[in-house]
């Protein structure tokens, strides 16, 4: 079959009597940038929460590397492999920088709740390893000199990098970015891009929501973009800004 | 007398007796429901504002010997006063609120006026004079106490003030709004921090009422506000927290389930009964009987 | 552990080899083992509020199911004293694994409703289930804790006893804080949201550590039961966990220390109070211990308003500051100052 990791098959998702997502069928190409586009209300949050367990769907499928993803709760949709961040950021605030991307090392590490507060000694060489990982994070996002700082303290930009990083600890195949340059100055918004590049090279999926515009043409592979909870249209990024639906949902006809 | 008849009597008696106690736990759960509607908090002094009416009102009627009516006013000031204050002085001035401090002002609050009635009123229970008769007055073999009668008499009269207030009154309506959204009543004009006092003067007022109206019968002391508020709390959790009406019915509901259980089970865990209760609709159904769960999820805890 | 709390560690080591040289009279030495069996509940109770974000207003509830089977199998049953607090704690497990699942589920003021209602419904048990808990006049010929067949007899020995459990279990504490699950439980605390999509299953952390804190206080249930050697539901009423409750917030919600010098600090206050009360005779204020209630619960409210972090942070802010303007001070008197 083709090489596509996350399939999603006629999902739907209403809220009582409103229809967030109405048959939307997705296929997300492994190892490329995808982005979700759309106007505000659209429902690209709405999917990222169905893929990452966050809600159910009230029908349809979603398709996890070939496996069907189903009544899972959030932190095991993590487990198989999904990452993501959070529209306003959501960081541990009173953590240091370098505890909150240790968090995302949790499903590396296996010391249970018996063994942490008696055995200490004996999870040396795991902490340790946590440690280290959790550095290379750090400098992979040019974040050392924070290790030590409360993360509440850190400036929004520095949060958005710390939250991705934090997801990339987890060693995801698919990576959700919900909005990571909103808030961002120009130069953070560039830096952001090259992160996002990178983080491709990786070889991660990459799906992003995102509403700067010059940044999604710039560093997509493919785009989707919605509308009302359905697929107006996809494809490269040049195909996309030509496609008469998609200039009329954005200029509202 | 045969035995079905005395089935029925005792029916009857116990019905009385659940009406009157679940009138005075709808009553505490209204409390609950005003504060909680206007800031979210739940209010752990709520029993305290019972206790300090009941106790109030014992001293300004038998030691001052004032008439009801009067001392029921004075009461019901002192009481709506003392809401008024602890708004003022220890929910107002609180800029950055998480639910684990304010659940710890309010219960430092109870405390306080815990200890206050301690040192004022002393450890016993105190004794006061019925509204009127007390005769107890027969009704189909089944006995009732005047003062059962007034307690049924007030709700009602609560209830229906409760209504015509929120309803067709400007500044019941401006509350109702502050409640369902805070920042567009802001926008809308609406003085929201006069509402979230207006609810403390009104929700310690009605515990008042409570507390005045149920100590002649049960003679008030000054460690009863724990369990009231607990079981208050039962019947607004019970009622759907935040709807006054669900909470009547939860709350007499609740007295009557007590009155039959203490009756036919064991008295001796008659107030375990209300707590199981409690502790059942809030994990299986947190969001009350009348509510929907889909609403609950929205509501922040 | 490290630094600071390493620090910490030693000195309370030090204080509690120290204190029985400089207390001997009875009395203080009784009330400062009554402390440290508010340390150790408070210690438990620090982990799930402080740490984890979980309020529960009934830890008194788990106390007094520790003391009780304690004091049942033992003085009915004629059970090991040891035997009788493990099975005390396994009870406790189960009970909290039941109550922790449902209840865990609800947040901020419906969970401090249930556990409260909770507490209020196993001191109701004890004062009615007359057969088994004998009722209000409760359990007595309890008998002391024996170590290695040698009975803690004295007080001084039963100090030494209950302050090394309570360093135990900070040194427990400690361990867990700075590990991966201390790690997820604070990140449960900053979001939980987060901490799902980074694979920390919430429901599960949660309970666990539920689960712990009410061993903590089983435990100290167990200890307070061979201690008094009688036991009665007074002090298990719903009072007593709102106390612990307090106590944590006192001190300090976010620290070990600070959960600690909480318990320390109300612990000792009726002492105090009753201390103090002689000079305010003289004073001509008439002071009396029905007015500890009022006084506590105006510390409560003033620290809640004024010290929101409680007084451990308090303290340590205050003395950054002094410290800081010693400094400053220090560097212009030498003409260091740019």
């Amino acid at each position: 079959m083709s090489n596509s990791i996350l399939e999603l098959e006629v999902l739907c998702k209403n809220f009582g009597g409103v229809v967030a997502v109405s048959n939307l069928s997705l296929r997300i190409e492994k190892g490329f940038i995808t982005s979700l586009i759309g106007p505000n209300g659209a429902g690209k949050t709405t999917i990222f929460n169905l893929v990452t367990g966050f809600l159910e769907p009230t029908s349809g499928h979603i398709r996890f590397s070939g496996r069907i993803v189903k009544h899972m709760k959030p932190h095991t949709i993590a487990s198989i492999g999904i990452g993501r961040t959070f529209q306003n950021v959501q960081i541990f605030p009173k953590m240091s920088v370098l505890e909150n991307i240790m968090v995302g090392r949790h499903l590396r590490s296996r010391a249970g709740i018996l063994s942490s507060s008696v055995l200490p000694p004996f999870l040396r060489k795991e902490e340790k390893l946590i440690r280290a990982e959790a550095e290379k994070q750090l400098h992979f996002l040019d974040l050392s000199e924070f290790a030590r700082v409360p993360a509440g303290s850190l400036p929004l930009g520095n949060q958005r990098m710390l939250e991705i990083a934090r997801a990339l600890a987890l060693e995801p195949k698919l990576l959700l970015l919900d909005e990571p340059a909103s808030g961002l100055n120009a130069r953070e918004t560039i830096a952001m891009g090259e992160l996002i590049e990178k983080i491709k090279q990786m070889n991660i999926t990459v799906l992003l929501v995102e509403h700067d515009m010059e940044l999604v043409m710039d560093i997509s592979d493919y785009v989707a973009v919605i509308n009302f909870g359905k697929l107006i249209a996809e494809g490269p990024p040049v195909e996309i800004q030509e496609n008469k639906d998609v200039i009329a949902a954005y200029l509202g006809e | 007398m045969n035995y079905t008849d005395s089935t029925l009597i005792d029916v009857l008696q116990f019905l009385f007796m659940g009406i009157q106690r679940g009138s005075i736990y709808a009553m505490v759960a209204m409390g609950f429901n005003m504060i909680y509607n206007s800031t979210g908090i739940i209010n752990f002094a709520q029993g305290e504002f019972v206790v300090l009416g009941g106790l109030m009102m014992v001293t300004l009627t038998m030691a001052f010997n004032l008439s009801i009516v009067f001392a029921f006013i004075l009461t019901v000031l002192f009481v709506i006063i003392t809401g008024i204050l602890m708004e003022r002085l220890t929910i107002n001035p609180v800029k950055q609120p998480t639910v684990i401090r304010l659940i710890i002002i309010t219960i430092a609050v109870s405390i306080i006026i815990k200890g206050a009635a301690m040192c004022f009123w002393g450890k016993g229970s105190h004794y006061m004079r019925h509204f009127s008769s007390t005769e107890p007055l027969d009704f189909y073999g089944a006995t009732i106490l005047p003062q059962t009668l007034w307690i049924f008499a007030i709700l009602f009269f609560l209830v229906v003030a409760y209504v015509i207030f929120f309803n067709y009154t400007m500044t019941g309506k401006c509350m109702r709004a502050c409640a369902i959204n805070r920042d567009a009543a802001r926008l809308a004009g609406i003085n929201d921090r006069k509402m979230v006092m207006l609810s403390f003067a009104l929700s310690a007022g009605i515990g008042a009422i409570a507390g005045i109206i149920i100590t002649p019968i049960i003679q008030m002391d000054y460690a009863r506000g724990a369990m009231l508020g607990l079981k208050g709390f039962g019947a607004a959790v019970l009622g759907g927290l935040g709807n006054s009406m669900g909470a009547v019915v939860a709350g007499v509901l609740l007295g009557v389930l007590e009155a039959f259980g203490a009756g036919y089970i064991s008295s001796h865990y008659m107030d375990a009964i209300a707590l199981v209760i409690l502790l059942f609709v809030l994990f299986i159904r947190p969001s009350g009987i009348f509510g929907s769960s889909e609403a609950m999820r929205l509501k922040e805890f | 552990m490290k630094g600071k709390n390493s620090a910490g560690f030693l000195a309370l080591i030090i204080s509690i080899i120290s204190i029985p040289f400089m207390v001997t009279n009875d009395y203080y030495l009784g009330v400062l083992i009554f402390t440290a069996f508010n340390c150790l509940a408070c210690i438990g109770l620090c982990l799930l509020m402080g740490y984890a974000g979980q309020i529960s207003i009934g830890h008194g509830a788990f106390i007094a199911i520790g003391a009780y089977t304690s004091g049942i199998l033992t003085a009915k049953f004629a059970w090991s004293p040891w035997l009788a607090m493990l099975c005390g704690v396994l009870i406790v497990i189960v009970i909290a694994f039941c109550l922790g699942i449902p209840a865990l589920r609800l947040k901020g003021h419906y969970l401090a409703m249930a556990t409260l209602g909770f507490a209020s419904i196993v001191h109701i048990v004890a004062v009615a289930a007359v057969d088994l808990t004998g009722g209000p006049s409760g359990i007595v010929n309890i008998p002391r804790l024996d170590l290695f067949g040698y009975v803690l007899s004295s007080d001084k020995q039963y100090f030494y006893f209950s302050w090394s459990v309570v360093a135990l279990s900070i040194y427990i504490a400690f361990n867990l804080i700075n590990s991966r699950v201390g790690r997820g439980l604070q990140a449960i605390h900053g979001s939980e949201d987060a901490a799902s999509s980074l694979g920390i299953n919430i429901t599960s952390y949660k309970v666990q550590v539920f689960i712990l804190s009410a061993v903590f206080a089983s435990i100290s249930g167990s200890l307070y039961a061979y201690y008094m050697n009688y036991i009665d539901p007074g002090p298990f009423d719903v009072m007593h966990s709102v106390l612990l409750v307090t106590m944590v917030a006192v001190g300090g919600l976010h620290n070990i220390w600070g959960a600690l010098i909480g318990a320390i600090f109300l612990s000792l206050l009726p002492e105090f109070l009753s201390f103090l009360s002689d000079y305010l005779q003289v004073l001509g204020i008439e002071y009396q211990p029905d007015y500890d209630t009022l006084v506590y619960g105006g510390i409560l409210l003033i620290i809640m308003l004024f010290l929101p972090e409680g007084i451990f942070n308090g303290l340590s802010s205050i003395i950054q500051f002094i410290r800081s303007s010693f400094r400053k001070f220090s560097g212009r008197a030498a003409g260091r100052v740019e």
